[in-house]
């Protein structure tokens, strides 16, 4: 190995650490606030990639059918219980949130496929359309059984996962794509070139990873998510609504995972079932961090990025291993400093 | 229909099955069988000790791949395979157990799908295990010349084996392990001061599964005489977790209904599926993923748990009395110094819960320590029980220096406690709530429980913790659910748990909450029965009444501190108490 090629492998790292990061922090939000181990958050990735691609293609993504059918489902159910209990003002509510604005996406995403040209459109609309799906989900899947056991929401999540991993085959084919998102110049810079694409990548995480910053220190939403995650009790009795934090930790875990997807799209081919593995990934960096430490996780997710570019040069067969192995000696040292008598969070 | 009757049903069919299915079926019933074995590792692992694990696919794995290559490449017989096969899966269960098991919960699950997709990896990519395609000619399991080759020959050894671990991990969860490890999950602190090893439970817990397992995959390739990595990956090992749940991960027979209902779903799905929808796609999984979450939203505990309250309650009885009655502590002279307490200090960031507190007391006291809400009287008894350490100052037990000891060590020395928020677990009985106390009073492990050779030291524990219920008055209730009684009456299930140690310190933490003014006065009298049978007791308690007129003497705590030491009516007449209580008199 000489510099160029140590430099090439450093900077692939870097790119898919910064990805892998941003997933790492959705993990972590959505399970300090929901207590859900998020297994489907690599659909979203999937979806996102997918969406656009097929955007780009010039045809409307069935992610829209989705999105409709699960808006119709959440507004037969919430709205029902309004109008039995004559709550107009919520059944309005209700029926704007899950059936005006599906809609509406799918118009959009119905215009956009009509600009094969407009990236700019094409990618919001992937956007609009991935990132609602993070709040449906909670409404159908977890709400009704929010404070069950982490076990039976873990076996509800995996069971989400299957369902979205289904429904990706149904809407995409088998077939994998890759988008075409940045220009492909590149510069030169000593030894190294670097691609205007793993300089936007990385450049586009460490901007929403600063907003998100933005989002949990100084606005009342991120403040009221941190309380959630402190104290689902006490964050109630203060008069924040536990439900609404859930919501809302899902949806930015869906506006993550999007931003993930659309991100690796140009780098990586990606299938219908390729968002598990790089959220599994983002899963060992938030370990590695300690699973409730923000800015640990994003380390420990380029510590990934590092061991998964190298290793895919040296032993690139047992590159997975290698990754999925490292975890190991971080719980082992993990266990040899924690001595403290663990109660665990549910009798 | 009772449900032994229906076990045996169950059993007898199992019987007849190859008699009269065809073989499609019978390969079926082989493949539930053994999902089944791993299945009920996790209805131990996690469903009852709360240890979340997704890895078990990977100890089937190692298991498979030692037979396949012990007996392909150096021709070791298949019976042999099974004790090399267990030998290599449990050192490497204990490497796993010990590295995640003493974190918190939610880094068992994700260390075990990590490890679940490095071994599918490593499966896949060494040149010795055949890389993806596999280790082919398996030999067959042969039994005194009789070949075990084909499918219907090998149901039966399956299926027994199947049988065997079902009533070895039923027989371990009704024994003193198995009441240990049914309070582990989210009891720990309880479980550890009645002399659990918590930590070290869980990992033999983890290395039973994994054993359990390996079992598992020791028969699956026999079996299948054939071994490739795709059923050890991660989805299998995500399988087996669905079928826990699903069919009831706290029962055993939640193990073989859900292997059995997810395998035949499967099947089901895979044939059906299609000829509804004209579309190839892969609908199965969208299905199976839908029934999963609706059943959870209906039943969240699983189906067997379901079903199992609609058939009539099974009568519990005690055992027969087969064993004297346990032998009782040698109780400490009267009057010897028994605890010494000195500026003990605990600190939460900058709140000194507890300060620079001293106090003694002799053997055969009666002690009470009250003081206002906050005082720090229940942070007392953590650091007494090592349940909390202390930043400072020491606290003797008998001479010896017990603050640095963790709890179940302090416990093992005699000192028993209640606990001010109830800590029982609901869906036990509530003898065998108490029994947990007599922990350290026997010694039967997990293998003398799973074959079911504790019964007589078993027998002594049941009536010992009769006996200390019918003393507390809950003699007619032994056999209720605990969570089913009024929270002052669970107090009391605390008061005979506390009993069955057997100790010679005997802390009560407001034991005397919620009982009404009859129970209040059987309760003083217990308390005095025990003092004239040489136990010390140190009594935190708010009921002023009750207090003055059970306790030799009074230690007074506030904010941390010692107020006031002295007699019941030197402290009923003490200005500084009379102002802590009331208020300052302008």
């Amino acid at each position: 190995m000489n510099v160029t090629v140590a430099l090439w492998l450093s900077q692939d790292a870097v790119v898919n650490g910064s990805i892998y990061a941003l997933l790492a922090l959705a993990l972590v939000v959505v399970y300090t606030v929901t207590r859900v181990i998020f297994v489907p958050q690599g659909e979203f990735i999937s979806y996102a990639a997918l969406s656009l691609a097929t955007l780009q293609s010039g045809a409307v993504p069935g992610t829209v059918y989705l999105l409709i059918g699960g808006g119709l489902l959440i507004a037969v159910l919430d709205g029902s219980a309004a109008l039995r209990k004559r709550k107009f003002k919520r059944l309005s509510a209700v029926l704007a949130e899950n059936l005006v604005l599906p809609f509406a996406i799918a118009g959009a995403a119905w215009w956009a496929a009509t600009r094969p040209d407009d990236l700019l459109i094409q990618v919001v609309v992937t956007l609009a359309i991935v990132t609602p799906m993070g709040p449906m989900l909670y409404r159908l899947a977890f709400q009704p059984v929010a404070n069950a056991s982490v076990l039976v929401l873990l076996i509800i999540a995996v069971a989400v996962h299957y369902m979205m991993t289904g429904f990706g085959l149904v809407f995409f084919g088998g077939e994998g794509v890759r988008t075409h998102l940045f220009p492909s110049a590149q510069f030169q810079l000593g030894v190294l070139n670097i691609t205007v694409q793993s300089l936007a990548i990385v450049a586009t995480s460490l901007v929403l990873i600063v907003l998100l910053a933005v989002l949990f220190g100084r606005t009342v939403y991120g403040k009221a998510l941190r309380a959630t995650a402190l104290n689902r009790v006490g964050a109630r009795l203060v008069g924040i609504s536990t439900e609404f934090s859930s919501r809302l930790s899902f949806g930015l875990a869906a506006l993550i995972g999007a931003v993930s997807g659309i991100l690796v799209s140009p780098i990586t081919t990606i299938y219908y079932d390729t968002g598990f593995i790089i959220s599994l990934k983002g899963f060992v960096g938030a370990i590695i961090g300690g699973m409730t430490n923000y800015p640990l996780a994003a380390l420990g997710s380029l510590i990934v990025g590092f061991l998964e570019s190298y290793s895919s040069f040296w032993a690139s067969a047992f590159k997975e291993s290698i990754v999925f192995t490292s975890i190991i000696p971080v719980l082992l040292w993990r266990s040899l400093t924690s001595h403290r008598l663990e109660e665990d969070d549910e009798p | 229909m009772s449900r032994r009757v229906l076990m045996w049903a169950a059993i007898g069919l199992l019987a007849v099955a190859p008699v009269v299915l065809s073989d499609f079926y019978v390969t079926l019933l082989n493949y539930i069988g053994l999902a089944s074995i791993v299945t009920l590792g996790l209805v131990l692992l996690t469903g009852v000790g709360g240890l979340t694990s997704f890895g078990q696919a990977a100890f089937v794995g190692i298991a498979a791949y030692t037979t396949a290559v012990l007996t392909t490449r150096y021709g070791v017989s298949p019976w042999l395979s099974l004790p090399a096969a267990l030998l290599l899966t449990l050192p490497i269960a204990l490497f796993l157990g010990f590295i995640t098991l003493r974190l918190s919960g939610h880094y068992l699950p994700l260390g075990t799908i990590a490890w679940g997709i490095a071994i599918y990896f490593l499966f896949g990519n060494l040149e010795m295990l055949g890389k993806y395609s596999g280790i082919a000619e398996i030999p067959r399991l042969s039994l005194f010349g009789w070949s075990l080759g084909d499918g219907r020959h090998m149901y039966y050894p399956i299926w027994a084996i199947t049988l065997v671990a079902l009533i070895a991990v039923d027989n371990l969860l009704d024994s003193r392990t198995g009441r240990a490890i049914r309070s582990i999950k989210g009891r720990t602190k309880m479980a550890e001061s009645f002399g659990v090893d918590t930590s070290r439970l869980k990992i033999i817990l983890f290395v039973y599964a994994a054993l359990l397992a390996a079992l598992s995959g020791w028969l699956y390739a026999l079996f299948l005489r054939y071994v490739n990595p795709t059923p050890f990956s991660l989805n299998a090992g995500i399988e087996y977790l669905f079928m826990a749940v699903i069919g009831g991960s706290t029962e055993v027979w939640g193990a073989i209904i859900g292997a059995a209902l997810l395998t035949m779903l499967k099947e089901w799905l895979k044939d059906i599926l299609p000829s509804i929808i004209n579309q190839s796609g892969n609908y199965e999984i969208v299905v199976f993923g839908l029934l999963t979450i609706l059943l959870l939203h209906r039943t969240r505990d699983g189906l067997v748990p379901f079903f199992a309250a609609l058939l009539p309650a099974e009568k519990a009885t005690l055992p027969r009395a087969t064993a004297p009655a346990l032998p009782a502590r040698i109780q400490p002279p009267r009057g010897e110094p028994l605890l010494d307490i000195r500026d003990a200090t605990k600190r939460f960031g900058a709140l000194a819960a507890v300060s620079g507190l001293s106090f003694e007391m002799r053997a055969g006291e009666v002690l009470g320590l009250i003081g206002p809400n906050g005082a720090g009287k229940s942070t007392v008894f953590d650091l007494m029980t090592g349940i909390l350490p202390a930043n400072e100052g020491e606290i003797r037990f008998r001479g010896e220096r017990i603050d640095r000891l963790p709890a179940r060590e302090i416990a093992r020395r005699g000192i028993a406690r209640t606990f001010q928020h109830v800590n029982i677990i609901p869906s036990m009985m509530v003898l065998e709530n108490a029994a947990i106390g007599a922990h350290l009073r026997g010694s039967a492990g997990v293998l003398s429980a799973s074959l079911r050779l504790d019964r007589t030291e078993e027998s002594g524990l049941q009536h010992e913790a009769a006996q200390r219920l019918d003393w507390v008055g809950l003699g007619s209730q032994l056999f209720e659910p605990a969570g089913a009684l009024p929270l002052g009456s669970q107090r009391l299930i605390e008061v005979a748990r506390a009993l069955c140690a057997d100790p010679a310190l005997l802390l009560l933490d407001e034991p005397a909450a919620g009982l009404r003014y009859m129970e209040k006065q059987a309760l003083a009298d217990l308390v005095r029965r025990l003092r004239q049978g040489g136990v010390s007791v140190l009594l935190v308690e708010h009921d002023m009444e009750f207090v003055m007129g059970l306790v030799d003497r009074i230690v007074v705590m506030n904010f941390g501190e010692k107020l006031a030491e002295g007699s019941p009516p030197e402290i009923q007449n003490n200005p500084a108490v009379i102002e802590a209580y009331l208020g300052s008199v302008v």
